[in-house]
C-alpha cells in the first residue's frame, strides 16, 4: 500500500516538503524526514504496530479485567476484598512511568509493549466492570433467574454479562485509543520495537529534533495518532448505541 | 381435598439487622392441589419472605429460625442448594411482581422464555422455541412470533406480565408463587390478568400461593385465603368465609379499608387503633411464650 520502501534513505531528498510547497519532490507526497525516507509510506507502516498494540493489548485486559471484575462483583464477599484491593494497590502506581520501567525490564519489543499496556489497564476494566455486575446482580431478573433454578455461572454469564456487555464497548474501544497512545510514548522513548521498524512514536521523536526546518515529519504522525484515537472513539459510541437494546430504536 | 401440595408447619424467622426482631411468627398454611391460596397482609406482614423462603432467596439478613417447608414429602429448608436448583423451575415456579424489571432487559424474550424450557424440560432449542410460541397463543398474546424476537422494553406491562405467566406456567410446575403479580398493572389490565392465572391453574391443576395485599383482588381468584399480621395468622378458612363473616376483628377492619365501588355511600375506613392495640399486645403475649423456647 505504501508508495515507497519506509526504510530506504535517499540523503540528496533529505527533507523534502509535501506536495505543494515549494522544492516539493514527485513520489513523495507528504515529503520525507531527515534521512530521506518517505515520511507517508512510513505513516503507513506505523500504523501496523499501533494497531496490533490496540487490538491485542487492549483485548487482553479487557479479558482478563472484565473476568475479575465480573467475579467481584457477583461473588463478593472475600473475592471483592481481595481483587478490590489488589486494583487500589495497583492504581496507586503511576501508569506511564510503571509501563516504561515494565518496558525497560522485560526489555524492548513489541511483546513486551503489550504486556506493560494489558498489565496496567486491565484494572480500568475491572472497576467498571465489577461497579456494574453488583448493580445488575441487584436486579429482579436475576432473582427471577434463581427461582427457576438458574446456576451461580448460568446467570452470570447469560444473565448479567449481556447487560455489561454495552459499557464493556464502550470502555474496550477507548482502551484502544489509549493503548495507541501508550505505545506512542513508549517508542517515542525508545522502548518500543526496534529502530528499524517505522512507529508513530518514534518518527515523533525524530521530527521533534528537526521541527524547525521540517515540520511535518513531526505533524503527519502527530495526526494519524489523532485521527485513531478519535476513530476508535467513535467506534465505541457507534457500537454501544446499536449492542444497547434499549437505546437502540 | 387430599394431602397438601405445600405444607408450612411453624414457620419462624427474624431479622438479624433489627436485633433479631420475629418477621414470621410461627406462620402454618396449607396449599391443596389445584387450590388458589391467598397470602394477604400489609406491607411488611411477611407475606414475601414467606413466598421467599419457599423459592430459597430469603435475603441475608433474614434468618429463619424454625419450622419447615413441606412439599410432596420434603422439607425444602433441608434441601441442599442443589437440589433446591432441582426443584425450581420444575416444580415450583415464580410470577414476579414488577413484569418492568423482571425480565432480563438485554435479551430477547425467545432467548429468556427457552431457558427455563431447555433447562428444566430438556427441550432442543428450536422445540423451546415453538412451545414458547405455543404458550404465548395460551395467553391470549395475539403476535406470539413478534413478541417472541422483541425486547422487553419494547412491550407494554401487561404484555411483560402475560409473557412471564407463561413463561411460568410453561414449566408445568405442581405450584406457582405470584407474588403480588397485578399490583404493577392498571386496574383494567389486572382483571384480565387475574382470569388468565385463575383458566392457566384450572387448566392445568396447578397449585398457586397467590400474595398479596388487596382483598378485592384476592376475592376474585383464591380458594382459601391466610391473613397476616406481623407475621403472625390472624385468620384463615375459605376465601367466602373469611370475606363475608370474618371472625377476627383485623380482617373485619381491613375489609372495612376496602374501597366499595357498588356503594360510594359507605366510604373508607382505617383500621381502629383499638384493633391495632389488640393486635400488638396478642402478639407481644405470643412472643412471650415462644421467648427462648427452641422449636422447629
Amino acid at each position: 500500500m505504501a508508495p515507497q520502501d519506509p526504510l530506504a534513505q535517499n540523503l540528496l531528498i533529505a527533507t523534502v516538503p509535501p506536495i505543494g510547497f515549494a522544492d516539493a519532490e514527485p513520489g513523495y507526497l507528504l515529503g520525507t524526514d531527515g534521512l530521506g525516507r518517505d515520511v507517508l509510506s512510513r505513516v503507513i507502516f506505523g500504523t501496523r504496530v499501533s494497531l496490533t498494540v490496540a487490538f491485542v493489548a487492549a483485548g487482553l485486559a479487557c479479558l482478563i479485567g472484565s473476568l475479575l471484575g465480573l467475579f467481584a462483583g457477583f461473588l463478593g464477599k472475600f473475592v471483592d476484598a481481595l481483587i478490590s484491593r489488589l486494583v487500589d494497590i495497583w492504581m496507586a502506581f503511576p501508569p506511564v512511568l510503571l509501563s516504561i520501567l515494565l518496558v525497560a525490564v522485560i526489555g524492548a519489543g513489541l511483546h513486551s509493549v503489550i504486556i506493560a499496556i494489558v498489565v496496567i489497564d486491565w484494572t480500568r476494566f475491572c472497576r467498571v466492570v465489577r461497579t456494574e455486575t453488583m448493580g445488575q446482580a441487584q436486579m429482579d431478573y436475576v432473582v427471577a433467574a434463581r427461582t427457576i433454578g438458574f446456576s451461580n455461572p448460568a446467570i452470570l454469564f447469560r444473565e448479567i454479562l449481556p447487560n455489561v456487555v454495552p459499557v464493556l464497548i464502550a470502555l474496550l474501544t477507548l482502551e484502544m485509543g489509549i493503548a495507541v497512545v501508550v505505545e506512542a510514548i513508549l517508542s517515542f522513548v525508545g522502548l518500543s520495537v526496534s529502530s528499524d521498524t517505522p512507529t508513530w512514536g518514534g518518527m515523533i521523536a525524530e521530527g521533534r529534533q528537526i521541527v524547525h526546518e521540517a515540520w511535518w515529519v513531526l505533524a503527519v504522525p502527530l495526526v494519524a495518532l489523532f485521527a485513531t484515537v478519535i476513530a476508535f472513539n467513535q467506534l465505541g459510541d457507534g457500537l454501544a448505541r446499536s449492542l444497547d437494546p434499549v437505546l437502540r430504536r | 381435598m387430599s394431602e397438601p401440595r405445600l405444607l408450612i408447619d411453624s414457620l419462624s424467622a427474624i431479622s438479624l439487622r433489627d436485633g433479631g426482631k420475629p418477621i414470621l411468627r410461627r406462620v402454618s398454611l396449607a396449599v391443596g392441589t389445584g387450590e388458589v391460596h391467598g397470602l394477604v397482609g400489609e406491607s411488611g406482614a411477611g407475606k414475601s419472605t414467606i413466598a421467599k423462603a419457599i423459592l430459597g432467596i430469603i435475603p441475608s439478613q433474614v434468618k429463619v429460625t424454625g419450622g419447615q417447608i413441606g412439599f410432596e414429602g420434603r422439607d425444602l429448608l433441608a434441601l441442599s442448594a442443589s437440589e433446591l436448583r432441582a426443584v425450581l423451575g420444575r416444580d415450583i415456579a415464580l410470577v414476579p411482581q414488577d413484569p418492568s424489571t423482571a425480565l432480563n432487559p438485554a435479551r430477547r424474550i425467545d432467548a429468556q422464555m427457552t431457558d427455563g424450557l431447555r433447562l428444566k424440560r430438556g427441550l432442543s432449542a428450536k422445540a423451546a422455541r415453538q412451545r414458547a410460541g405455543a404458550l404465548l397463543d395460551e395467553v391470549q398474546i395475539r403476535d406470539p412470533e413478534r413478541v417472541l424476537s422483541s425486547y422487553p422494553h419494547q412491550l407494554s406491562g401487561g404484555m411483560r406480565q402475560r409473557v412471564l405467566i407463561a413463561a411460568a406456567f410453561g414449566l408445568e410446575p405442581k405450584l406457582v408463587i405470584a407474588d403480588e403479580p397485578t399490583t404493577a398493572l392498571d386496574v383494567t389490565v389486572q382483571k384480565q390478568i387475574l382470569r388468565l392465572i385463575r383458566s392457566l391453574q384450572e387448566r392445568h391443576g396447578t397449585s398457586v400461593l397467590f400474595v398479596s395485599h388487596d382483598l378485592g383482588v384476592v376475592a376474585k381468584i383464591c380458594d382459601r385465603v391466610t391473613v397476616l399480621y406481623m407475621g403472625k395468622v390472624v385468620e384463615q378458612g375459605g376465601t367466602a368465609d373469611v370475606l363475608t363473616s370474618p371472625r377476627h376483628a383485623y380482617t373485619k377492619a381491613l375489609l372495612a379499608a376496602n374501597p366499595r365501588y357498588d356503594r360510594p355511600d359507605i366510604g373508607l375506613e382505617p383500621t381502629p387503633p383499638e384493633v391495632i392495640a389488640a393486635l400488638r399486645a396478642e402478639i407481644a403475649a405470643f412472643d412471650a411464650n415462644n421467648q427462648g423456647a427452641p422449636h422447629g
